[in-house]
């Protein structure tokens, strides 16, 4: 989100690194964050213009912040979609959101692993299985 | 209430808090919590389970700008990402087993904790200390690096030290990120910039960098966990980026240090808030 910084002489150690990886990151992660925010502002206007009591009732949200109604899977998620619940594109909103800076890592073991870095391919790689860890974990709880 | 109304009072606090925010180098995360549970009595699961998402948002909106500036040390990040990530999952495990009591007395007093540390940045700097212990790791891990300082004129370079007290300091980071839905900035920053010795600015953009993916290993959990209410965390995460983005057109035009004061201020009080409501 930051402004565009201003033109810069070319970095030695960019060089020896490869330009590629910073300026594909930083489109990736630019370009995630727009589109992300945009499906959760459609997602508010979907549950506003379907629930046209949300604008009245006060018991409505009792219901929405009591524990133990929000989606827990990629199901859940997917069966809202299909019914067009504004909550669920909010949930996949936010759930690409998440997704940002897995997709970095993910990248980053690529291009690693076409440097043949194989140090920094098995870092990538721990930190690309924590993260996988993380949803397992949580979902056998 | 209705649903309408807080949603947004939730969109208009996360707009103010990501501008804030991003003024301060401080995430969201920090104002986000309190003013959910406190103010609007939100579940503090929720609360914590909303801020993690705009963590995410705020630390990759800002990393896009970094990492094209070449500040960000990707080669350290993903190395300390391990224990970053590692921490989290711990945390956000923790969160569940410890009662929400103990998540506030622990919230009160890192945002006690963060309050303090910004007043002290404000301080004239010590000169960095000279003779460098030599550092193994870093050496086979490449993980020393270079900068172009504009304040200098020229590339900066600096070798990185202490890898292994880098790596355990930020598994402790990771913890308090998982546990209490913040990026931790605050025990990052220091880890790198006096533990590692990485100039300032690297130390702030790295550190920013590793936020989004720490962030996101404890979102995986409160996900999965159902924690992640879509009706509280999307006007945060909505206010907080749009926050962020007026906070970085912003930054050019007003002296962070002026609103700095004042808002130590703020934190200490939030600090006692969050106390007091753990206490009672």
């Amino acid at each position: 989100m930051n402004p565009d910084p201003p033109v810069q002489a070319p970095s030695v150690a960019a060089g020896v690194r490869g330009i590629g990886l910073e300026i594909v990151i930083s489109e990736l992660l630019r370009w995630g964050v727009i589109a992300s925010t945009s499906l959760i502002v459609v997602g508010m206007a979907v549950t506003f213009l379907r629930h046209p009591d949300y604008f009245q009732s006060t018991e409505a949200l009792q219901r929405l912040t009591s524990p133990d109604r929000a989606p827990h899977s990629l199901e859940d998620v997917l069966t809202g979609l299909r019914d067009v619940r504004g909550t669920a594109i909010e949930m996949v909103g936010l759930l690409s959101l998440i997704a940002l800076p897995v997709a970095r890592v993910a990248f980053s073991l690529v291009v690693f692993a076409t440097r043949k870095d194989r140090r920094f391919v098995w870092l990538s790689g721990m930190v690309l299985g924590l993260l996988t860890l993380s949803f397992l974990l949580g979902r056998a709880e | 209430m209705t649903p309408a109304l807080f949603s947004l009072t939730v969109f208009g606090f996360s707009l103010f808090a990501g501008t804030v925010g991003s003024l301060l180098g401080i995430g969201g995360g920090l104002l986000i919590v309190p003013f959910l549970t406190l103010a609007l009595g939100v579940d503090i699961r929720y609360a914590i389970g909303a801020s993690i998402v705009s963590v995410i948002a705020t630390s990759s909106g800002a990393a896009a700008g970094y990492v094209r500036e070449r500040l960000t040390n990707i080669r350290v990040a993903m190395f300390l990402e391990v224990a970053t990530t590692a921490g989290a999952i711990t945390g956000a495990f923790t969160a569940a087993l410890v009662g929400g009591k103990w998540l506030f007395l622990l919230f009160g007093t890192i945002i006690a904790y963060s309050a303090v540390s910004m007043l002290l940045k404000m301080l004239p700097r010590a000169k960095p200390m000279r003779g460098m212990p030599p550092d193994r790791l870093s050496d086979v891990l490449g993980l020393h690096g270079s900068y172009y300082d504009e304040a200098e004129g020229g590339e900066v370079s600096y070798k990185v030290t202490r890898a292994p007290l880098g790596f355990a300091l930020m598994y402790c980071a990771g913890v308090s990120s998982g546990l209490l839905g913040i990026g931790s900035g605050a025990l990052k920053v220091p880890a790198l910039d006096l533990g590692m010795r990485l100039p300032i600015k690297v130390s702030t953009a790295t550190s920013n960098f590793m936020i989004g993916v720490t962030a996101a290993a404890s979102a995986g959990v409160y996900f999965a966990r159902g924690d992640i209410d879509p009706f509280v965390a999307a006007p945060v995460a909505a206010g907080v980026v749009m926050g962020a983005f007026f906070g970085s057109k912003l930054l050019k035009h007003i002296r962070a240090s002026v609103i700095r004061v004042m808002f130590v201020a703020v934190l200490l009080w939030i600090s006692w808030q969050m106390f007091s409501k753990g206490l009672a």
